[in-house]
């Protein structure tokens, strides 16, 4: 493929893999051998219960901490091993929108978006703002540079938030429990953002949430991690797990209220 | 910091076709480039003078939200000078990524004009302190802030000039009324107090030296230092235990920013520089409210008591004492920083980690303050 892609490799490689880790907090281990891939250009979904390692799982994606054993492998880098130079290198390629916005709040959302571009030389004032309304376009906010977080509603500064995490066109996005505390209206529009921004961008996602019915419309595949197992019991579509999933975790957690396999 | 005016990853070519000039476009384009190139293909544009350009991207590899931008910006350029303009072999993820740009939204004015309210933060709650564990994570915090004070030694461009003076404001200005008020208070009750003792023996013109050295050179920089423990210590903590809880440091982290480097040194060489002047003027002030006393209740001149004063401070001990303020001021940095960074879960922490930095730094300044006693007795 000839594609508008940063590496040579074919789209089938996996950007992210985690090999067997084993992550806590102290004497408690919240996540156990666990392994996985993220595969170029998809929606992943993580999904479980309040507790179950989710959020852990993503910070030692991203680097934020490091496994107590296995490893984190992005773009083939062991991220928990390379230099400060090809960590930051790494990060310029990874997008994270937290649970909670993380919006600066002693900034504009301007200043907010420009802030990653500010680790450039050599990019001048105009560049920079025209970058920071061609995000803010793409995620519906056009015109709100000069506001403070604090004058934007819930919705508005969770895409306030994408757009930073959008700024530098990471291949890869994160988000953790995107559409927590946003009603039905805010959180529909930042499903569509994700797809349209996925579909039109090609940016690989992984999605942490509890949320079901957000995750069983935009995931590609889907991953659940359990409470007890402390890692992943169930990996597929939402139409194969729909099909096929018999755990009755994963069909409580997934499907309440459907019939289960084979009863329709 | 990322240099990016080395080496471009793309190549130009421009081909003349009679009346239209044909731009070339080749390899990987990104935001390092995105200026460069836009100049380079105006002036292109300029110098040939064409009907009408045409920008092939049949051989654009990979190109970054800002480089679509700059073929954007060019084409806004080209048109404007009624020269047409188009775009051939679009590779389909460029011609993607330009169905999700909102062209209008590129320059429509802000609903708002720059400048607006900020928010403040706050917080207040009952203190925990864990000795050992603790003298650790002090300790540790203090080794990341040597190394990024000596990297920004290294690199003064990168350090976030704007950010101090917003400090300098916060710690100093902001200070002042109450540094001045406390002085001037401590300043009576110590010629006041004395006065009844020296008045007995005819002493009284020793009032002024004993209130110059009792202020210069002990209570002047620890009274300061404790008032800016209280008032900036904890504002810091505050500041920085919020930014935790709401995920800010961990976004600075992920954007590639160092958080000790872009959160703490602004507020350590702001404290810096402000502490030692603010402790000058509370020794003036307290100086002053000895003089207070002096004028109205021992019938001295305001001359006689000032030429006094002046006498008995030693230039080495004013230099002493600004150099413990500037010493204070450290320990208030890091110990309110490094409280702020120890929130590890929610907002109920943050009101905990300003009471533990006041009472840390507080009890900090005052043993390091005993300490430079027994050293500058030596001295
Ligand atoms: N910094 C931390 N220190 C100690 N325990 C933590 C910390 N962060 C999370 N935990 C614990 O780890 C478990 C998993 O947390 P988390 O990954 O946030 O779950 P989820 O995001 O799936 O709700 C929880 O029991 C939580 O209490
Ligand atoms: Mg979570």
């Amino acid at each position: 493929m000839k594609g508008n892609r940063d590496t040579a490799q074919g789209p089938d490689d996996p950007v992210i893999v985690v090999e067997s880790l084993t992550a806590g907090f102290g004497e408690t281990t919240i996540l156990e051998n666990v392994n996985l891939k993220v595969l170029r250009g998809e929606i992943l979904c993580i999904v479980g219960g309040s507790g179950c390692g989710k959020s852990t799982l993503l910070k030692q994606m991203i680097g934020l901490i490091r496994p107590d054993n296995g490893r984190v492998l992005v773009g083939g880098d062991d991220i928990a091993a390379v230099d400060d130079e090809r960590l930051n290198r790494i990060r310029r390629g990874i997008g994270v929108l937290f649970q909670s916005d993380a919006l600066f709040g002693s900034m504009t959302l301007g200043e907010n978006v420009a802030l990653p571009l500010s680790g450039f030389k050599g990019i001048s004032a105009e560049t920079v703002q025209l970058i920071v309304r061609m995000k803010l376009g793409m995620v519906n906010l056009v015109g709100y540079e000069n506001h403070y977080p604090a004058e934007l509603s819930g919705g508005m500064r969770k895409r306030g938030g994408l757009a930073r995490a959008m700024v530098l066109d990471p291949q890869i996005l994160f988000f953790d429990e995107p559409s927590a505390g946003l009603d039905p209206i805010n959180s529909a529009e930042l499903e569509t953002l994700i797809r349209g921004i996925n579909a039109g961008l090609g940016t690989t996602m992984v999605i942490v949430s509890h949320q079901v019915d957000l995750v069983l419309r935009v995931a590609h595949r889907i991953l659940m991690l359990d409470r007890g197992a402390k890692g992943i019991v169930a990996a597929g579509s939402p139409e194969e797990l729909r099909n096929t999933a018999t755990d009755p975790r994963v069909r409580n957690f997934l499907f309440r209220g459907e019939a289960a396999v084979g009863g329709r | 910091m990322t240099d990016t005016t080395s080496k471009p990853g793309y190549e130009l070519t421009e081909r003349d076709e009679g009346s239209a000039l044909v731009l070339y476009l080749q390899g990987r384009i990104t935001l390092g480039d995105a200026d460069l190139l836009l100049a380079r293909m105006n002036d292109a544009v300029a110098a040939g003078n064409p009907a009408s350009v045409r920008i092939d991207l049949s051989g654009v590899s990979y190109m970054d939200g800002a480089g679509v931008l700059t073929l954007l910006r060019l084409e806004d350029s080209i048109r404007k000078k009624g020269v047409s303009f188009t775009l051939v072999r679009v590779p389909e993820e460029i011609r993607r990524v330009m169905g999700l740009i909102d062209r209008e939204g590129l320059t429509r004015s802000p609903l708002r004009a720059e400048g607006g309210p900020v928010g403040i933060v706050e917080g207040l709650g009952s203190a925990s302190v864990r000795i050992s564990e603790d003298f650790a994570a002090m300790m540790a915090f203090l080794g990341d802030l040597v190394a990024a004070v000596i990297h920004l030694l290294r690199h003064p461009r990168e350090v976030r000039w704007e950010d101090v003076f917003f400090y300098v404001r916060r710690v100093g200005a902001e200070g002042l009324p109450i540094v001045g008020l406390i002085s001037i208070l401590i300043g009576l009750i110590i010629a006041f107090m004395s006065s009844l003792q020296l008045k007995q023996f005819g002493a009284s013109i020793y009032v002024a030296s004993l209130v110059a050295v009792a202020i210069v050179r002990e209570l002047g920089p620890i009274m300061t230092a404790i008032l800016v423990a209280g008032r900036s210590a904890s504002a810091f903590a505050a500041e920085i235990g919020t930014m935790r809880v709401n995920d800010e440091v961990d976004a600075l982290v992920t954007m590639g920013f160092d958080p000790i480097r872009f959160l703490v040194v602004p507020k350590l060489i702001a404290t810096v520089i402000v502490l030692p002047l603010l402790t000058l003027y509370a020794d003036l002030f307290g100086i002053l409210g000895g003089m207070i006393v002096g004028v109205a209740g021992l019938d001295l001149t305001a001359y006689t008591y000032l030429q006094e004063s002046q006498r008995s401070i030693s230039v080495f001990f004013l230099n002493a004492s600004l150099v413990k303020a500037a010493v204070f001021a450290c320990i208030i940095a890091w110990i309110g920083c490094q409280r702020g960074f120890q929130v590890r879960g929610g907002v109920e922490e943050v009101g905990a980690a300003t009471t533990s930095a006041v009472v840390t730094a507080t009890l900090l300044i005052v043993v390091v303050d005993s300490a430079f006693a027994v050293v500058l007795n030596y001295l």
